[in-house]
């Protein structure tokens, strides 16, 4: 196979990992408000990812590092072409990031509502904004001869691209109810499950339907497959979970969002961003690529080091393994001190 | 305003406000780590409340630098999408290798430090610490790299036909003699960073103590913290001058340029003195007052004590000549090559006297505090209190004077700052974008110093004999966490 094509797939890869793993960190955000009623049940939301949200967001920087060092073109294109989204992602991971480590040092409601908006809101722009990025690099932007993006930012938001926003959102909400679930004990584990049912058949609908629309717009049979298989682990997961097997759920909506990515990216391949202007030109694997040299080093650093980084991060999972409830949260660390 | 003007600004503010909050990462990861390692070691819990009390201090700044690090990540593509596409074969390479090698390492294991006190076994625990201390160190190697090939490119060939530089040699990129020298002077400064700011607040505890007559346990502590930080900042900082001697003279080599901008050197001189300070017009048109030290700049420069150093004026025509009618003229319109020299004069004062002067005050620091002495002077009191901003600034300082005076150049003698900027993005955009993390930033930066001064304040917790680490067990399972969000 050639380098480009084994850095398409990396790269691929790397963005399955940041949305499996970031998708459950934005679910658990956004249902901050409706699964945590108490200051409490809020702590064991956040604490279910607590140890881990940082790790999972590395993915997404390795994601444009990779991009960056392996396509510069498309990394130049897309981040100076998608400008004020990833400005909006920018911020909202910012702030949200902050706010979990910032929120339990002061015992106080003022602070601790301001960072819980800040991890909610931190949480729907990007679950929403990266649907909406994906499915324009699928559909093909207005892309100059000089590969230049010369759209604005109102032609980002089209049906298709909304569609595909409204999908990453639904799709990372279940994810989150499911992981939830699977790490929580007590009430807040029944409430998610039963969430996660209603939202799951939700997503589901609007995951067919965008998948579908793909699969008839630029699909291929390699796409049609995983599209297929990841329609099937996501229903399979919602079936799985009425009846408490919340660890199959979960491997069902992990499949079902890996899947979709892998589906998405065979769908996009070997275009790494089309161009919708007659005579624009799309970024391919090739015209967008680093040289052989580049690929080359790269490809031995990622075989040394990706299988190590997979086993570490693997083994928090494993540390972390217990399921947090009410009454493992301690005192708030510094009591009654005003913000 | 200009795009390009405001991508600068961006750069500068972004880059400068996150370089705050990293060097104190670096420092203090190895520090907290050192503070676990001596309480294993000793068993003494005045090294576990200092592990505690500076852990949290670590995490409340370290927060800060990992979100301000995923802007510096994206806005290459953003602001500067030229700069990208025709350095991307080479600087990408380290880029990408830092978030697989550092960025995993630092977050996964500071997550397994943080919630890990009482699901791992103490060593291990310790050995976490211990890792994201080397995840610290590798980002700063290869975004060094990454820097000092933008100082010093090597290892690349420039292609007419695909209108960039590839690398032809990682090894040169990653062994550039640039970065031989940056890594050492960025990685003590950082260390010496770190322990300024544990000095600072250890010292103001430690007179606080002192003036209530508290107990041994208290004083004793603090003083360890205060002792052990002066000798660091000392030893470090005496690295940081000697490497920053070796650095000087590479750049003279390299970039000679700079070398004239931080000394605002006009005219080649021989043997050059090194100015002390000068008032007037720095831009070299009337020197009004100077004071200078004789032959000290050819020290600095060529390590001879009568070695030339060449101006800025002669510079300027060799500089023409090089590059100024080389085939890829786009990348090549860099009218005068000088940068800013009032800028670089000043930051390269700035950052050797304020590192001085933190060298300085550590020093009085030892032999004020020598054979349990408690000093009691005000004076020292203040300088002490004013030590961790001094190394801190520096390191702005010597960050300010190196990039501009790399200007007009984004990658020195091969592409311009005018030509790397996004030629697709409006100023109107980059505006919105300069406002926001502006904005942004300025908030959070309040935010974080109301924090870290209520933690600074309420000092060290004690430690009982209930709240000693310990690893749960399967009787526990109900009792609370040892720490969660």
């Amino acid at each position: 196979m050639e380098l480009t094509t084994v850095w398409f797939a990396l790269i691929a890869v790397l963005w399955m990992g940041y949305f499996t793993l970031e998708g459950f960190d934005f679910g658990v955000g956004m249902l901050l408000p409706v699964l945590g009623r108490g200051d409490r049940e809020r702590r064991v939301l956040i604490n279910t990812i607590g140890p881990v949200w940082d790790g999972n967001e590395v993915w997404l920087l390795v994601a444009g590092g990779a991009t960056f060092a392996a396509f510069p073109e498309w990394y130049a294109t897309l981040f100076s072409g998608f400008y004020l989204p990833l400005l909006l992602i920018l911020v909202a991971l910012i702030v949200r990031g902050l706010a979990f480590e910032y929120r339990h040092k002061r015992d106080d409601a003022t602070w601790k509502s301001r960072w819980d908006a800040a991890i909610i809101v931190g949480s729907f722009v990007p679950a929403f904004l990266w649907g909406v990025a994906f499915a324009n690099i699928l559909r093909g932007v207005e892309i100059d001869a000089e590969m230049e993006y010369v759209g604005g930012f109102f032609e980002l938001l089209n049906p298709y691209a909304l569609l595909g926003g409204a999908m990453t959102l639904l799709l990372f909400l279940t994810h989150g109810a499911v992981f939830v679930s699977l790490k929580t004990d007590g009430p807040i584990r029944l409430e998610a499950r039963a969430l996660a049912v209603k939202v799951g058949l939700a997503a589901a609908a609007v995951t067919v339907l965008f998948l579908a629309w793909t699969q008839l717009e630029t699909g291929t049979a390699a796409s049609l497959v995983a599209f297929g298989l990841a329609a099937a682990a996501l229903v399979g997961g919602l079936v799985a979970l009425p009846a408490g097997r919340e660890g199959w759920a979960f491997l069902g909506t992990f499949v079902a969002i890996a899947l979709g990515v892998a589906g998405l990216f065979l769908a996009l391949f070997p275009d790494v961003m089309p161009t919708t202007l007659a005579d624009g030109t799309s970024l391919t694997t090739t015209n967008a690529a680093a040289t052989a040299y580049t690929l080359k080093i790269m490809t031995v650093v990622a075989a040394i080091f990706t299988p190590l980084v997979l086993m570490y991060q693997a083994w928090t999972y494993w540390v972390f393994r217990k399921r947090i409830a009410v009454h493992h949260i301690p005192e708030p660390v510094l009591a009654g001190q005003g913000s | 305003m200009d795009p390009l003007d405001i991508a600068r600004w961006q750069f500068a503010i972004t880059t400068v406000y996150h370089f705050m909050f990293v060097p104190i990462s670096i420092g203090l990861s190895a520090m907290v780590a050192g503070y676990q390692l001596a309480w294993l070691r000793t068993g003494n819990t005045q090294w576990l409340r200092l592990t505690r009390f500076f852990g949290k201090l670590f995490l409340i700044n370290f927060a800060i630098g990992v979100v301000t690090g995923i802007v510096q990540e994206f806005q290459f593509g953003m602001n500067w999408s030229d700069y990208s596409r025709f350095v991307g074969d080479v600087f990408g390479a380290p880029l990408a290798i830092e978030g697989l090698l550092a960025f995993f390492l630092e977050s996964t294991f500071l997550g397994l430090w943080i919630f890990g006190w009482d699901r791992l076994p103490a060593r291990l625990h310790n050995a976490c610490m211990w890792l994201v201390h080397l995840g610290t160190l590798f980002s700063a190697y290869f975004i060094l790299a990454a820097n000092s090939w933008m100082q010093h490119p090597v290892g690349y060939e420039f292609n007419p036909e695909t209108g960039r530089a590839e690398m032809n040699d990682f090894a040169a990129v990653m062994f550039n003699k640039v970065q031989l020298v940056t890594f050492p002077h960025v990685v003590l400064a950082a260390y010496m960073t770190a322990a300024a700011f544990v000095v600072g607040i250890a010292f103001w505890h430690l007179r606080r103590h002192q003036a209530v007559g508290a107990t041994g346990e208290e004083t004793g502590m603090w003083r360890k913290a205060t002792r052990t930080g002066a000798w660091i900042v000392l030893v470090t900082g005496l690295g940081v001058a000697l490497v920053g001697d070796v650095q000087g003279k590479v750049m003279t080599e390299v970039q000679p340029m700079k070398m004239a901008a931080a000394e605002a050197l006009y005219e080649t001189e021989q043997p050059a003195p090194f100015s002390l300070f000068t008032i007037g017009t720095p831009d070299g048109e009337r020197e009004k007052l100077a004071v200078t030290v004789p032959h000290l700049l050819s020290y600095l420069a060529t390590g001879t004590w009568d070695g030339e150093v060449k101006g800025i004026e002669e510079l300027r025509e060799t500089y023409r000549e090089t590059y100024g009618q080389d085939p890829g003229a786009a990348y090549y319109s860099a009218g005068d090559y000088t940068p800013n020299i009032p800028t670089t004069y000043w930051t390269f004062r700035f950052m050797i006297g304020l590192g001085l002067l933190a060298m300085g005050v550590a020093t009085w620091l030892l032999w004020a505090t020598r054979k349990g002495r408690a000093p009691a002077g005000r004076l020292l009191y203040v300088a002490v209190a004013l030590l961790p901003f001094m190394p801190l600034l520096a390191n702005s300082m010597g960050w300010i004077f190196t990039e501009i005076g790399r200007q007009p150049w984004a990658v020195f003698g091969l592409m311009t700052t005018a030509s790397a900027v996004s030629p697709g993005v409006s100023a109107t955009e980059m505006m919105i974008s300069l406002v926001t993390l502006t904005a942004v930033y300025g908030l959070l930066a309040v935010v974080e110093v109301r924090l870290l001064l209520t933690y600074i304040r309420k000092g060290a917790d004690p430690v009982t004999e209930a709240d000693l680490p310990s690893v749960r067990t399967e009787d526990d399972a109900d009792k609370p966490l040892a720490f969660a969000y």
